[in-house]
């Protein structure tokens, strides 16, 4: 029975209601992030885009449960986040991190390191490790699972980060300029690699980044965030078919978008 | 090329060894300095030759390693697990530091006439003085490994919903092991000093003990024997904790004998 299922209303996967962020500092408050309502679907790849500064961590790490909002609601797989001073342990399952440094932790094997989630969650030796190589497998970096972190390239390293990641199956996978610190073309392989990883797993992504051609590549939804405190600028729709090669990125409706992305980037000063 | 780099030790040691040997010889032969203030290298070796044919030797010996290793042990557990507490308890640290620093301001070598008159002339007072000594790097690098972990493996534990036991276990102790045991090696060699200096002070065994015996009778070439072996034994302690490092942490820079080329 091939019936083309009617659309659900589903309830979105991420909702942030009102969530707001000052920091206490030494000399005064900084207010990083101004009131903000997000919304992310089901399967959706949103990015967050935004100059230096503009507070696109701070909300990465607010749905991550690493941060508790000063103000508003965080709710991650239809669930509260924060319950008084407590993160909700079925909703951090949910999440799967990648931070811009790969943070392996470098006395772990490369396999170690992609199983240390499953070894926190008490699942046996010989099953982690299968599931390990099953993602080194994914994240092709396969043949290096009894390497050490540092006998990587960066690259490497944070394919391992992605695995890690993965490795219990989060319904949503957080990424925080994951490939910032890599070269330009190891980085355009790893938003291809990025792409398959993703269509493959049926997660949903917040992808944090402040290239604007690496946001337009991989998002179903840019999200242009502007400074001092954050708050959305625009949202942009980018429906270009998937699987994406490189080579949409020459396409004039390719640049369109990035040439109105960029107007408004170089507006915000 | 790299060859020779890595084993170029193999041959730099001993021929500098042999050169200070014949430096050594030529001095005396040269300088007329009478042999019972500088005995030649010739008749140092086979005065510690007749040395280890010494079965009291060897009872010293045992009695000296026994007292460091004691002393060394108890410095270990003093220093790590109260290292690893005041690193994770900011107001105990704050608290007993002044403490723990008075430990090591005071002159250890004034406390050793106290000990034995509380433990009397047995190994008790060197182990305790070797543990005193010992602990204090032990328990300074452990503090600071534990304090100084890495701000993004912290995250990585946080978002993972680790238990505290976990975090401490799996990140913070591990990343804190080469700190704990450069503060190891540091530690060994003063439990050793710690154990002899104890011997110097009082009692009738160990090679501290021995070392004061051969100066009353003014034997120099006995001494220079003593000195050679107290020597030996403390490279062996000390390759211990190499060979101890290598097997702790395998993963880190300095067990490594040459950089990686990192993969791809
Ligand atoms: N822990 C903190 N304490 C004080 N200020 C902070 C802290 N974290 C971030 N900020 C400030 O909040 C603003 C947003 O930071 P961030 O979210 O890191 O920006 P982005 O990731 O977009 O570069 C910046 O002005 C930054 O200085
Ligand atoms: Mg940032």
């Amino acid at each position: 029975m091939n019936v083309d299922q009617p659309a659900v209303a589903v309830a979105d996967e991420i909702e942030l209601v009102g969530i707001e962020k000052r920091f206490q500092t030494a000399d005064g408050v900084v207010h990083a992030v101004a009131t903000t309502n997000i919304n992310v679907r089901q399967r959706e790849f949103v990015v967050l885009l935004g100059p230096s500064g503009c507070g696109k961590t701070t909300i990465l790490r607010m749905i991550a449960g690493l941060l508790q909002p000063s103000a508003g609601e965080v709710r991650v797989a239809r669930r509260n986040l924060w319950n008084g001073g407590q993160r909700d342990k079925v909703a951090l399952q949910e999440l799967g991190i990648v931070f811009q440094e790969a943070n392996l932790f470098p006395w772990f094997s490369i396999e170690d390191n992609v199983a240390l989630p499953l070894k926190l969650r008490g699942v046996g030796r010989r099953e982690r490790l299968e599931k390990a190589r099953a993602l080194c497998d994914l994240v092709a970096i396969k043949g290096f699972e009894k390497r050490w972190p540092r006998e990587l390239s960066g690259g490497m390293r944070q394919r391992a980060a992605i695995a890690r990641a993965l490795s219990y199956d989060p319904e949503i996978l957080l990424m925080d300029e994951p490939f910032g610190a890599l070269d330009a073309m190891t980085r355009d392989t790893m938003n291809l690699e990025i792409q398959r990883i993703w269509m493959s797993q049926k997660s949903t992504v917040v992808f944090v980044t402040h290239s604007i051609g690496e946001a337009v590549f991989l998002a179903d939804r840019i999200i242009l965030l502007s400074p001092r405190p954050g708050r959305i600028s625009s949202v942009t729709e980018v429906s270009f078919p998937r699987p994406r090669q490189m080579a949409i990125q020459t396409m004039p409706e390719f640049q369109a978008i990035v040439r109105t992305l960029r107007e408004q980037l170089e507006a915000m000063g | 090329m790299n060859f020779v780099r890595r084993h170029m030790t193999w041959f730099t040691t001993p021929a500098l060894i042999f050169v200070f040997l014949v430096a050594w010889d030529l001095y005396c032969r040269w300088s007329g300095i009478h042999p019972f203030i500088v005995p030649r290298p010739g008749d140092v070796v086979m005065q510690y030759g007749k040395l280890l044919q010494l079965k009291s030797l060897w009872n010293h010996t045992y009695i000296t390693v026994y007292e460091t290793l004691v002393g060394f042990f108890f410095a270990c557990i003093i220093g790590i697990g109260g290292g690893a507490l005041l690193g994770k308890i900011q107001w105990l640290e704050e608290t007993l530091r002044p403490f723990v620093i008075a430990t090591q301001v005071i002159p250890k070598i004034a406390l050793v006439s106290l000990f034995i008159l509380w433990f009397g002339f047995g190994s008790e007072p060197k182990i305790l003085v070797s543990t005193i000594l010992a602990f204090f790097p032990i328990l300074t690098n452990t503090l600071l490994g534990v304090k100084s972990v890495d701000l993004g493996h912290k995250d990585v534990m946080k978002s993972l919903n680790a238990s505290r036991w976990q975090t401490f276990s799996l990140l913070e102790l591990r990343s804190a092991l080469p700190a704990i045991i450069a503060g190891l090696e540091v530690g060994i060699v003063l439990a050793y000093i710690g154990a002899i200096v104890g011997e110097f002070a009082g009692g009738t065994q160990g090679l501290g003990y021995l070392t004061l015996e051969y100066q009353n009778q003014l034997n120099a070439p006995g001494l220079f024997g003593i000195l050679i072996q107290l020597t030996l034994i403390g490279f062996v302690l000390y390759l211990a904790i190499i060979v101890i490092r290598r097997a702790l942490i395998p993963w880190h820079e300095s067990v490594l004998v040459e950089r990686p080329q990192p993969l791809a």
